[in-house]
């Protein structure tokens, strides 16, 4: 059940040249929208690994948004495409393993829109407030067997790392 | 093609011509109007500015009789104002759930429902030159309307609002009815003020506004030679023909312009008896445009245009012109 | 050997510390966050005051890394980084949290700023004491520069550097270089005939011996970086042999082809199917169209052929494909109006004496279709009235909602030569007037005096539908007169649209070639609208004129000559520090699946097929870090934004997520 006082922690992985402007933006404008989304600055969204979306959320974050260009507006071209099958491709996966969609959101934004970056911002905190805490690390603590098994993979795969061909 | 068909209120009463003229030529045109079972009045012009939900479940109450009829995709409705209130509709009931929400809520009462996109709405006339064409209407004529000129006038509602994504005509100057004139045979004259507004109630509310807006149009219809003027809504139709008397008392002139259904037009172009198209129902009479159908065809007016010598052309090229001097 | 760490937490007077409490966020910071040496707090950290506390700091306690909570890192994180470096620690090693723009400005609760803050500054000292020692990369400036768009602000562009001793190659795709300009009759507010200012400027940069001018031509492809930038053009045939043209202009008064000119006469006048789009072109030589070209169509005719005196005329030249090595580019590429016939009730199109401002240009220019004289589209009435309608497709929502900043200046000066040439009574029908620079206010007055009328309301409607004797064959302007407070139908013989300026139709296109940005509607992007107008985000690449905005031919001019300031700044110093913010391949790690090489949209990387290993080029490379996310067996590293540092930078956002939780967290997996 959702603690009355529960404040969603978000991570935000905004691209340095649209939605981090927009962020800017809005904050030039005095613009008041929630302060749960806690940004980490990429130059591109494209940037953004899968395997980070999955650290947040390890570490405990409650939700991730990805911010980038439009479509047709990456200072690096193209690859907020690759973004955006990322993206599809992630959610897939975090739905399969139990991760609520509105965790996890795509926004754009140009430099100009901070209004819509403020909005969705507090979009995204209202409803991930609703969905109450992911507490994925207490859910998915390991028994010692499992990991164990782990630890002894990491230290294969480092020792295999070590042989040249 | 089969279609559901609204008549609306007027078309029962003072627009039975109308009602008979669209009757006789969907036939031939290869369309089958099934009438709305039990259907009530749209609401007119006024209702929905005056209790929008009662306005939109009234509205809505047709739509959703209309689903009950079996393969049909489109509604149509000849009368302009019943048309767009039936298209608002459904259109805002899909863009606010909020309001398709209350609508359905009032329909539910009476154990009906509608789900906002199930039917596409069309005017009659639209569902004439879109769906069927103006090419088969053409091919349907037999007695061209040739020496006939006409003011086609559309009034205001099936232009504006453009409830279409992509709407269908020109919300200033849409030409489909210019072109279904054309194709009977009729010399269409240039008719600028095509789309604007006749009135309305004005003509019970305050009659001077009323006469002005009548007077202008009937005025550019004579003033470009037309011997009647074509209308697509039983509102314009008795605005323009019910109230000539007073225009021209009040604007001091000496209009005597028949004022005629499109359908009707379309009905002598194929050959009908004028009585089984309405004929005789209208106040100023189309007796002169009878007399002219069936006359030889004569030099259409003006002269023919020389070809312009290149060295004595002044003129400066229309915009748009790509063509050669 | 453990870092240590210097925080500095800003108050911006009270903008920051109004919300934040920046004492105790500096508090928390040392006595919370590992390796934290020094945590202060100071009234403006950007302050000379400010920047010397940190390169102390750095003297006396040896710091290894700084962390500064202030405002944007794009407004002072070069500051803080150049302060870094004067103390002689590398820039490199300074991270900067947002705490004014992402926390004071938009948040009101002062405890969940305050928690907020803390929690950036923790992400940016996670993330500094893994930052690696980098330095910036220097690249060669080549001296040349290539301008594309031959209107005012590219001629004057071209000049100063060509003036400073620099080849310049200017590209144009029109016939002649001139732009819109060369259409004009008079420029305002000083009534200077525009031909007569521009030609001088349209022989220089043909003349002068640093421009390469390549007319008829469009740039295909362009490739590299700053500094050293490969660019295709394509230069269109003329089918007329340069070298051999005098200009003598036969060809074009005997082709029996003559067709709408709807480029340079605005679609009012006529030329040749050979022809030269005005007499005093630059280049001269004139050029075949071969859409209406008799001889391309039928085969027939060939009678420019027999005439031309030189047999400069060759109907089998082929396009001739160039290859430039610049240095810099910029990128003047100019406008295009409003198309009229979109507002259906003005009558343009339709009604024939409804005219736009560029024919009305066109009509008064005395090299004009109609010599100069003001006539109806008869080609032989002459108006006695005239009105001019404001703002047709601009600041409005339907169509644009800018305003075009030089149409009001714009009716006044047709207002003004109309009453000169024809006596005709000229009515404005305005929103606004806008005269907002030197002189414009002035020459509203002028006009005042010499009796234009103005009349404040929205048109409503142009029509040709009379309602009264005094209105037939007349053209009515139906428009609320709102300082009258009625409705008004004024009847004229002319109407004159103003439209507005829009961006070229094909400006995204151009945007993507070049490898900038532009706005939804095709405006190309400034690097910051106040402060840098000329530049944009892509290193190397300059925009001047009306492709960055609608204004006037002052503005444009600066513009030409600031982007030229610019690249004259970089050719002299001779070289460009690009930033080391690129990836790199460890070939070790790398498999040869080479996924990473359809993802580079700069063609960065390389596959050694030798080796089976991809390869980045690290001067091509643009640092977005799409590859480094890409890469299924992490061989690539991304510098300054690795995977260690983002995931540091993640731990310490989430610093607080164990506070209100008494079980224990197993370990997160490491990256």
């Amino acid at each position: 059940m959702p603690d009355e006082n529960f404040e969603p922690k978000i991570i935000g992985f905004f691209c340095n040249w649209c939605s981090y402007r927009a962020a800017d933006m809005a904050g030039t404008a005095r613009m008041n929208y929630e302060p749960n989304v806690r940004i980490i600055r990429v130059m591109c969204s494209g940037r953004v690994d899968p395997d980070f979306v999955m650290a947040a959320f390890a570490k405990g974050a409650d939700g991730v948004l990805i911010a980038g260009c439009h479509p047709g507006e990456c200072h690096y071209n193209n690859q907020n495409f690759k973004t955006m099958r990322r993206y599809a491709l992630l959610k897939h996966t975090l739905r399969a393993i139990g991760v609520e969609e509105e965790r996890i959101r795509l926004q754009w934004a140009s430099a100009a829109e901070g209004a819509i970056l403020a909005r969705s911002i507090d979009e995204m905190v209202e409803r991930v407030r609703e969905l109450g805490p992911l507490n994925w690390p207490k859910q998915w603590e390991a028994p010692p067997e499992v990991e164990e098994a782990i630890k002894m993979m990491e230290a294969e795969h480092a020792e295999a790392l070590e042989v040249t061909a | 093609m089969r279609y559901a068909y609204y008549p609306g209120c007027s078309l029962t009463r003072s627009a039975r011509a109308y009602a008979e003229s669209t009757a006789a030529i969907v036939g031939p045109l290869g369309i089958e109007l099934v009438e709305v079972e039990d259907w009530n009045c749209c609401g007119a012009t006024e209702y929905i500015a005056i209790n929008k939900s009662a306005a939109y479940a009234l509205v809505g109450r047709n739509l959703a009789l209309a689903t009950s009829i079996e393969d049909v995709e489109t509604l149509t409705a000849p009368c302009s104002a019943c048309y767009l209130n039936l298209k608002k509709v459904d259109r805002y009931m899909g863009e606010y759930p909020d309001l398709n929400q209350r609508t359905n809520t009032a329909l539910a009462a009476g154990g009906l429902s509608y789900e906002p996109g199930t039917l596409h709405v069309k005017h009659l006339l639209d569902v004439i030159t879109e769906d069927i064409g103006v090419e088969v209407v053409a091919g349907s004529v037999s007695q061209p309307l040739a020496g006939i000129k006409l003011a086609p006038y559309y009034g205001c509602l099936i232009a504006r609002p453009a409830l279409d994504d992509e709407p269908a005509h020109d919300t200033e100057q849409p030409h489909n009815l210019d072109d279904l004139l054309t194709a009977l045979g009729a010399d269409v004259v240039d008719y600028p003020v095509k789309t604007n507004c006749c009135g309305g109630h004005m003509a019970q509310i305050s009659a001077s506004t009323a006469y002005g807006l009548i007077g202008k149009l009937i005025g550019a219809a004579a003033k470009a030679g037309a011997d009647a003027i074509v209308t697509i809504c039983p509102m314009c139709q008795l605005n323009l023909d019910a109230y000539q008397t007073q225009v021209n008392r009040h604007l001091g002139t000496k209009y005597k312009m028949p004022i005629l259904y499109f359908t009707q037009m379309i009905g002598l172009a194929m050959g009908m008896k004028p009585a089984d198209l309405g004929f005789g129902q209208e106040i100023v009479s189309g007796k002169p445009v009878l007399a002219k159908v069936g006359l030889p065809v004569h030099e259409p007016a003006g002269p023919t245009p020389k070809r312009r010598s290149r060295r004595n052309d002044p003129s400066l090229p229309m915009p748009g012109s790509r063509g050669e001097r | 050997m453990s870092e240590r760490i210097g925080i500095y937490v800003c108050h911006c007077g009270s903008n920051i510390a109004g919300v934040v409490d920046v004492e105790e966020v500096a508090r928390w910071a040392g006595e919370n966050i590992e390796d934290v040496v020094i945590a202060r707090d100071y009234k403006f950290m950007c302050s000379s005051l400010g920047q010397e506390l940190i390169e102390e700091d750095i003297r006396k306690e040896g710091l290894t890394r700084v962390v500064v909570g202030a405002c944007s890192p794009h407004l002072h994180e070069k500051t803080f980084r150049r302060a870094c470096a004067n103390a002689g620690l590398n820039p490199y090693f300074f991270q900067m949290a947002s705490l004014r723009e992402q926390i004071a400005w938009v948040t009101k609760d002062r405890e969940r700023a305050t928690k907020k803050a803390k929690s950036l500054i923790a992400a940016a000292a996670e993330r500094v004491a893994l930052h690696a020692e980098l330095e910036p990369f220097t690249v060669p400036v080549n001296p040349a520069t290539l301008v594309v768009g031959g209107g005012i602000a590219g001629i004057q562009a071209s000049l100063e550097l060509a003036e400073a001793g620099y080849p310049v190659y200017l590209v144009e795709r029109e016939p002649s270089i001139g732009g819109h300009m060369a259409q004009f009759d008079k420029t305002f507010p000083t009534l200077d005939c525009a031909a007569c200012i521009l030609t001088p400027r349209m022989s220089e940069a043909e003349a002068h011996e640093n421009i390469t001018l390549l007319s008829y031509s469009e740039v295909e492809e362009v490739s590299g970086f700053v500094g050293s930038f490969k660019v295709k053009v394509r230069k269109n045939a003329r089918y007329v042999v340069e070298e051999d043209c005098t200009g003598c202009g036969i060809c074009t008064e005997k082709c029996p082809t003559s067709v709408v000119d709807d480029v340079f006469e605005a679609g009012i006048g006529y030329r040749k199917a050979i022809y030269r789009p005005f007499p005093q072109a630059v280049p001269k030589y004139p050029v075949i169209d071969t859409e209406s070209c008799l001889y391309f169509n039928t085969g027939k005719c060939r009678i420019c052929e027999k005439v031309c005196p030189t047999e400069a005329i060759d109907f089998e030249q082929q396009d001739e494909l160039i290859e430039l090595e610049v240095g810099n580019i910029i990128l003047a590429t100019g406008y295009e109006t409003f198309d009229a016939t979109r507002i259906t009730q003005y009558g343009y199109g339709r009604l024939p004496n409804v005219f736009t401002s560029l024919e009305f240009e066109r009509l008064c220019n005395a090299a004009g279709p109609t010599e100069g004289k003001l006539v109806l589209r008869d080609g032989v009435t002459e108006p006695k009235s005239i009105g001019i309608i404001h703002c047709v497709g601009s600041r409005d929502v339907h169509y644009n909602p800018g305003c075009s900043a030089i149409c009001c200046m714009s009716a006044l000066k047709f207002g003004h030569l109309a009453i000169e040439k024809s006596e005709a009574d000229v009515t404005s029908f305005y929103i606004d007037m806008r005269p907002i620079a030197k002189g414009y206010e002035e020459f509203y007055d002028r006009l005042m005096e010499e009796g234009m009328h103005f009349v404040r309301g929205r048109v409503a409607e142009v029509t040709d539908v009379a309602l009264a004797p005094e209105e037939e064959g007349k053209l009515i302007v139906q428009v609320e007169d709102t300082l009258l407070g009625k409705q008004r139908r004024v009847p004229v013989d002319m109407v004159v649209l103003m439209v507005g300026l829009e961006p070229r139709p094909d400006a995204r296109d151009v945007a993507l070639r070049f490898g900038i940005s532009c706005s939804m509607n095709g405006w190309f992007t400034e690097r910051h609208p106040k402060l840098d107008p000329v530049a944009t985000m892509t290193d190397g690449i300059f925009i001047a004129g009306t492709c960055q905005g609608a204004k006037d031919i002052p503005d444009s001019v600066a513009q030409g000559a600031a982007a030229a300031a610019r690249v004259l700044s970089m050719i002299t110093r001779g070289h460009v520090q690009i930033e080391p913010i690129v990836a790199e391949i460890n070939p070790e790690q790398c498999s040869g699946c080479r996924i990473c090489n359809e993802l580079c949209p700069f063609n960065a990387i390389d596959y050694i097929e030798a080796d089976a290993v991809s390869e980045i080029n690290t001067a091509l490379c643009k640092g977005c870090g799409t590859c480094v996310a890409a890469c299924p067996a992490g061989a690539i590293t991304g510098a300054h934004f690795s995977n260690q540092q983002i995931m540091a930078e993640l731990d310490g956002l989430l610093f607080d997520v164990n506070e209100h939780d008494e079980t224990m967290q197993p370990e997160p997996t490491a990256a």
